[in-house]
């Protein structure tokens, strides 16, 4: 009945479920590996020979190696509950003060690469349709296309031989991606039977392009945009790395490389959830824009 | 666009027979030529040689076997474990598709290189070569299955619906065997289209894998560890003879793009 009546707040309520339950499952997920994985529960201590069987029968005593998978995962859940995030065991720090030091640094680099590359994607392939000019299609598919088959690790190397900022390799991930999705959509909007009919009336060409081609594309533009959200996040760990920027994405790497499980596990749910909550805005608002346009009358 | 799919089928195939053959035209990978590090290109060391001494082009030939034929053995374990959980999704429908379906885009939603490294540590790091291409190609196998299982349950769905489903469901066909012999063999091309698509996306995984020294151990070459090369590379020494492991990178996944370009322009 909610339902039939405000369909936007249902689509919000399951969207919102749709976050809680990765958390619980992805959690769940994590806590399950991070318990299995080998070296669970040792300390590197151990190793040394000073210590009497007693002082390693108290280390051992210690870890928490000895919980179950469920009773570490209620462990788990009831920490993370009370806004602990419990401590890097690499880098020996309160993990929720890593995520505090690091993110703005990812969000910067994440937003400003996100920007770039729509802005480039975006005013190429409108030029291609607008221009319906073979050259420049030829040229920005073939920019898009080179691009799309470089690594981002690669691409940060490249960076770093040319001296240029590291940040800018995250748009020249996210570019290619729009690109060819949105030129493609745009080309086989343009060539929809009412765009002709709109031209046959003496429409100008912005407002044939605004009114009939971009308009019709633009709920699906919006999940692009939710998804390049996620192609963002996941070149950040290349391109930090490499590039010596000290966000989240040099932050896992370094964890993947000490096997701090614990950390990459947290850094992998709060990307899913930020990923997760941003496609989830975007399917919202599509379904607004779509629903808006079903409305006005024809 | 025939021209260019050609073009892409037959640099592959020269590059595929160039690599399997590298024994026969190049020197060990291994092999160090002590007096020789950092020779630049000449008649005996076709690409000049590594900062050990390695023989460049030798390294590129053993990398490039490596990558091409490791990436299309884990798109086949990808693909098969997408036709099983997503083609039996589909075919069966229902709650059960529904529950499947959800747990795919459950584990869409992990972001694919996190969720990667984070699997990567779980498992030994200090281990031989040939362990961590054994562990890197299975990994991109194992948890690259979603996209093509989401695919394939769509397709799987719309068979199971089909009329020569029905027709065989009256001659008395069901269950598995119905799935076996009717539905499967109609889900060929999209899963090999799936299997083609998974090639180059494994090939730049594992790239970036390398490059982050997460993907295939020394002294084994694989393109990751080959473009980590680049990290050394000074535009004051100038060997640009370190960019043709890129240059053929970039060539070999443009070929399989050009590929798939022509398999999705009559759609």
């Amino acid at each position: 009945m909610i339902a039939t009546r405000h369909p936007l707040l249902s689509r919000l309520v399951r969207h919102a479920g749709r976050i809680a339950l990765t958390v619980v499952l992805g959690g769940l997920l994590g806590a399950t590996l991070v318990r299995v994985a080998p070296g669970f529960g040792v300390d590197e201590a151990e190793l040394d020979s000073r210590l009497s069987s007693q002082s390693i029968a108290a280390l051992r005593a210690s870890q928490p190696g000895s919980d179950s998978v469920a009773s570490f995962y209620w462990n788990y859940l009831s920490r993370v509950a009370h806004g602990d995030l419990g401590i890097s065991r690499s880098l020996q720090q309160p993990v929720a003060e890593l995520l505090r030091e690091r993110t703005p640094e990812t969000a910067k680099s994440v937003v400003l690469g996100l920007l770039l590359g729509w802005l480039l994607g975006l005013s190429l392939a409108v030029a291609v349709v607008m221009s319906r000019s073979w050259g420049v299609d030829l040229f920005a598919s073939l920019l898009g296309g080179t691009l799309l088959c470089l690594p981002a690790a690669v691409l940060a190397l490249l960076f770093l031989i040319a001296r240029m900022p590291g940040r800018l390799v995250l748009a020249l991930i996210v570019f290619p991606n729009i690109f060819r999705y949105t030129r493609n959509l745009l080309v086989r909007s343009a060539a929809s039977p009412h765009v002709l009919t709109a031209r046959a009336k003496g429409l100008g060409n912005f407002a044939v392009f605004f009114w009939h081609i971009l308009r019709p594309a633009a709920p699906q533009l919006l999940a692009l945009a939710g998804v390049s959200v996620s192609i963002a996040f996941t070149a950040s760990i290349p391109v930090e790395a490499l590039c010596d920027l000290p966000g989240l994405g040099q932050l896992a790497w370094k964890a993947a490389l000490s096997r701090d499980l614990y950390l990459l596990v947290t850094l992998t749910m709060i990307v899913a959830v930020v990923t997760l909550g941003a496609n989830s805005i975007a399917d919202l608002l599509g379904h607004a824009l779509s629903d808006h346009s079903s409305e006005v009358p024809a | 666009m025939k021209w260019a799919r050609l073009f892409g089928i037959g640099f592959l195939i020269v590059v595929t027979f160039a690599c399997v053959f590298a024994n026969f035209v190049a020197p060990s990978y291994a092999h160090q030529f002590r007096d020789e590090p950092e020779a630049a290109p000449s008649r005996q060391h076709l690409l000049g040689t590594d900062d050990l001494g390695r023989d460049r082009f030798a390294r590129v030939l053993y990398g490039t076997r490596v990558s091409l034929l490791l990436a299309p053995a884990a798109a086949l374990l990808s693909s098969l474990l997408a036709v099983l959980i997503g083609g039996t999704a589909g075919f069966l429908g229902g709650r059960v598709e529904r529950a499947v379906m959800a747990a795919t885009d459950l584990f869409l939603s992990l972001p694919w290189l996190f969720l990667l490294i984070t699997v990567r540590a779980l498992l030994p790091l200090n281990v031989s070569p040939i362990t961590s291409v054994a562990i890197t190609f299975a990994l991109l196998g194992c948890l690259g299955w979603a996209a093509a299982a989401r695919v394939i349950c769509a397709d799987a769905r719309s068979l199971a619906h089909s009329d020569f489903i029905l027709l065989a469901r009256a001659s008395g066909s069901s269950g598995l065997r119905l799935l076996w012999r009717q539905v499967v063999p109609n889900l060929q091309p999209i899963v090999f289209a799936q299997f083609w698509i998974s090639i180059p996306v494994f090939i730049l995984t594992e790239a970036n894998l390398g490059v982050l020294g997460l993907g295939v151990a020394e002294p084994l070459p694989s393109w990751g560890s080959l473009l980590r090369e680049l990290q050394s590379y000074s535009a004051i020494t100038g060997q640009p003879w370190q960019f043709v492991p890129l240059i053929l990178f970039v060539v070999v996944v443009s070929c399989f793009h050009l590929v798939l370009l022509e398999q999705e322009s009559p759609a």
